[in-house]
């Protein structure tokens, strides 16, 4: 005990005693606070519902030869298209070694359930890689000059395979986690 | 001044009473009615007061259309409609709300440039100044946030380019992308966060202004001459009635000038595209910020190269941020002892350029960066046929005019079926607003860099001894000029 007599009126203070009491009290206070931040930060995250909406099933089958379907999944878009022979035969005929960012059109399909590929089906990203403009594609009549798609924006051209081939983008169209559910039913998840 | 003495003398028993319990009206004629002020500040002065109107404005008119909006993504475009078409007056106030925004931001530059002028944020004024650069770094925040709300194209598009920026930044970028949108992309929780931030932010700034004119009441007032106040009663007038009156006459002259935005052209400073409902599959061709942001938006987009390890992209964001963050600095920067300009023959010509540069990277961040800057000097573009042969990439090149289009076509023609060709126009080279504005970033820093040697350098004018000589000097040389009556 380091009892000292202080003011002039003779109090004691037991300093430990004090000491102990602000000590106790900042720890609540701070832990109190720290536990409070942890939900006000963790909140900012997405919800539950927003993300049980990051994935959704598309029916290949109702897309037109040569056309292409356009979803929305989370608020991102993604291209489904279904391409002619001529343009499979194009996107394979590449000479890989000589892309931007070098990828065979089989390593950007993903296969069934019984493990062929379908090269019909080709699922992208619908963001161009450059600064997230929306490519046109066969729906808007413009294709650009490798016949897959064109940015607006700055000029991009992909080609069938959604690979990049001209314009300021870096990188191919990603190719988004996706499985075939059944022959004609893919799931597109985030 | 804080030091001076309070010269208020309740007059009757109720303010005797009230002084004793709360001293409102003593601290109200002390603040800013008996305040002691330079007696020759001007109307540059004056953008102080005009900028306390608009807050004001803003946050009154923001809190009735809070009322008619729905934030939601189904609802908030046409809230908005509804807002300007069916609530009575509706239309009059969002037209002030969202003018009312541009009026804030060009009497805050007004401001910080007259600030810049005079050396308002030497010593003793500097926390004044750090404290003008929160509300401005606020009001920033504010706005972006805001323009979001009517959840148009460009409020959606320009708002996905912003908020991808926070994804360039190393380690923690990507979580800090995450929890400003609340999702994968910008989506309802985006929005309903932003409008919550977006109500929350004025109040902030409303705080912060505060502290600023408490920060001001400290040192009291700079002036043109730079020159601090040594005699109370000779260099200073009562802020009531001679500066309440100058502010009013000066709110007045500006806000004509903000109804003739909002009467005569209320969209003018606004984008077409913002009264198409977002879509997030199709993009603006032409994506740029409100005007206020155009010279930050031309100085993130001037960074194309990499710099090491650090990415084009991130660089860009470092160099925006870091040219408002060496406004926080400025008061350590700047070396010279002279406060105003006036009396800084060298580095008041480059101040001019600073100004000169600012606007011209604001006209820079609405162009497209790989447009000429003029037009006249570039040569005509070249056709380009692009084609395979024997597995290889090729092109073959055609200048001139209408022959030109006829060789390459005929070339095209005469090329086997295997080879896939294709034509486009490559424009020749030029000066672009990529290159004019990576000049105008270094241009923007450079007066910074420069403020800090020109101070160890550059010889003053002759300071005047005191305010009240200055303006007997003044006022000697305006009636020798002007015959008297």
């Amino acid at each position: 005990m380091t009892d000292t007599p202080a003011h002039e009126h003779g109090e004691m203070i037991d300093d430990d005693r004090r000491n102990f009491i602000h000590i106790a009290t900042g720890a609540v206070a701070f832990g109190g606070a720290a536990m409070f931040a942890w939900a006000a930060v963790d909140q900012w995250n997405p919800a539950a519902d927003t993300k049980a909406a990051s994935a959704l099933d598309v029916d290949v089958s109702k897309i037109p030869l040569g056309g292409e379907i356009r979803v929305l999944i989370g608020g991102k878009p993604f291209f489904v298209r279904h391409r002619t022979a001529a343009e499979i035969a194009a996107a394979d005929s590449v000479n890989v070694a000589t892309l931007r960012d070098p990828e065979t059109d089989d390593a950007r399909l993903r296969p069934k359930a019984d493990g062929s590929l379908n090269p019909a089906i080709l699922v992208t990203s619908g963001s161009c890689t450059h600064l997230g403009c929306v490519p046109v594609g066969p729906a808007q009549g413009n294709t650009g000059d490798f016949g897959g798609w064109y940015c607006p924006c700055h000029g991009s051209h992909y080609d069938t395979s959604g690979r990049i081939r001209k314009g300021p983008a870096p990188t191919n169209l990603p190719v988004p986690d996706y499985n075939y559910v059944s022959d004609s039913v893919i799931n597109i998840s985030l | 001044m804080s030091g001076h003495e309070s010269s208020y003398t309740p007059t009757n028993a109720f303010t005797k009473w009230l002084d004793t319990r709360l001293p409102l009206v003593r601290f109200a004629q002390d603040t800013a009615i008996n305040f002691p002020t330079p007696k020759n500040l001007n109307y540059w002065y004056t953008f102080g007061g005009i900028l306390a109107v608009c807050l004001v404005i803003q946050i009154l008119t923001g809190i009735i259309l809070a009322m008619h909006y729905e934030a939601s993504v189904d609802g908030a475009f046409a809230s908005v409609e509804r807002i300007m078409r069916d609530v009575p007056y509706g239309w009059l106030l969002r037209y002030i709300h969202a003018n009312g925004a541009s009026m804030f931001f060009l009497a805050v530059y007004i401001h910080m440039f007259r600030g810049l002028y005079y050396g308002s944020y030497k010593a003793p004024r500097e926390v004044l100044w750090i404290l003008g650069c929160v509300i401005y770094l606020l009001m920033m925040a504010t706005a972006f946030l805001g323009y979001m709300l009517p959840w148009g194209q460009m409020s959606y598009h320009g708002a996905n380019v912003i908020t991808s920026l926070f994804g360039a930044i190393p380690l923690i970028g990507e979580s800090l992308q995450t929890w400003i949108l609340g999702g994968p992309s910008i989506g309802n929780q985006t929005l309903q966060r932003f409008f919550s931030l977006h109500y929350l932010l004025p109040f902030m700034i409303a705080g912060a202004v505060i502290l600023h004119v408490w920060a001001l009441h400290v040192p009291g007032n700079n002036n043109p001459t730079g020159v601090e106040v040594q005699d109370v009663a000779k260099d200073t007038v009562p802020f009531h009635p001679y500066y309440t009156v100058k502010d009013a006459f000066a709110i007045v002259i500006f806000l004509i000038m903000f109804a003739v935005f909002v009467f005569y052209a209320p969209n003018v400073l606004g984008h077409a595209d913002n009264y198409i409902e977002a879509n997030p599959l199709v993009t603006p061709a032409h994506i740029v910020p409100e005007w206020y942001l155009l010279p930050f938006y031309a100085i993130l987009r001037a960074i194309t190269f990499d710099l090491g390890p650090i990415p084009a992209k991130l660089l860009g964001v470092i160099f925006m941020f870091a040219a408002i963050a060496v406004l926080f600095i400025l008061p350590w920067l700047d070396t010279s002892k002279v406060k105003s300009m006036r009396y800084r023959p060298v580095a008041k010509q480059f101040f001019f350029g600073f100004v000169a540069v600012c606007l011209l990277l604001g006209w820079c961040g609405a162009a497209n960066p790989d447009d000429a800057v003029i037009p006249a000097l570039q040569g005509d573009p070249k056709l380009v046929v692009s084609y395979t042969a024997d597995g290889q990439e090729a092109t073959s090149e055609y200048k001139g005019g209408g022959e030109a289009y006829i060789d390459a076509k005929r070339f095209m023609e005469s090329l086997p079926a295997d080879a896939n060709p294709s034509l486009s126009a490559v424009p020749a080279p030029t000066f672009m607003f990529r290159h004019f504005s990576l000049i105008l970033t270094f241009c923007y820093f450079g007066f910074f860099v420069l403020l800090f040697f020109l101070g160890l350098t550059e010889k003053p004018k002759e300071l005047p001894e005191s305010i009240h000589k200055s303006v007997l000097k003044r006022h000697k040389a305006s009636a020798s000029a002007v015959p008297a009556e």
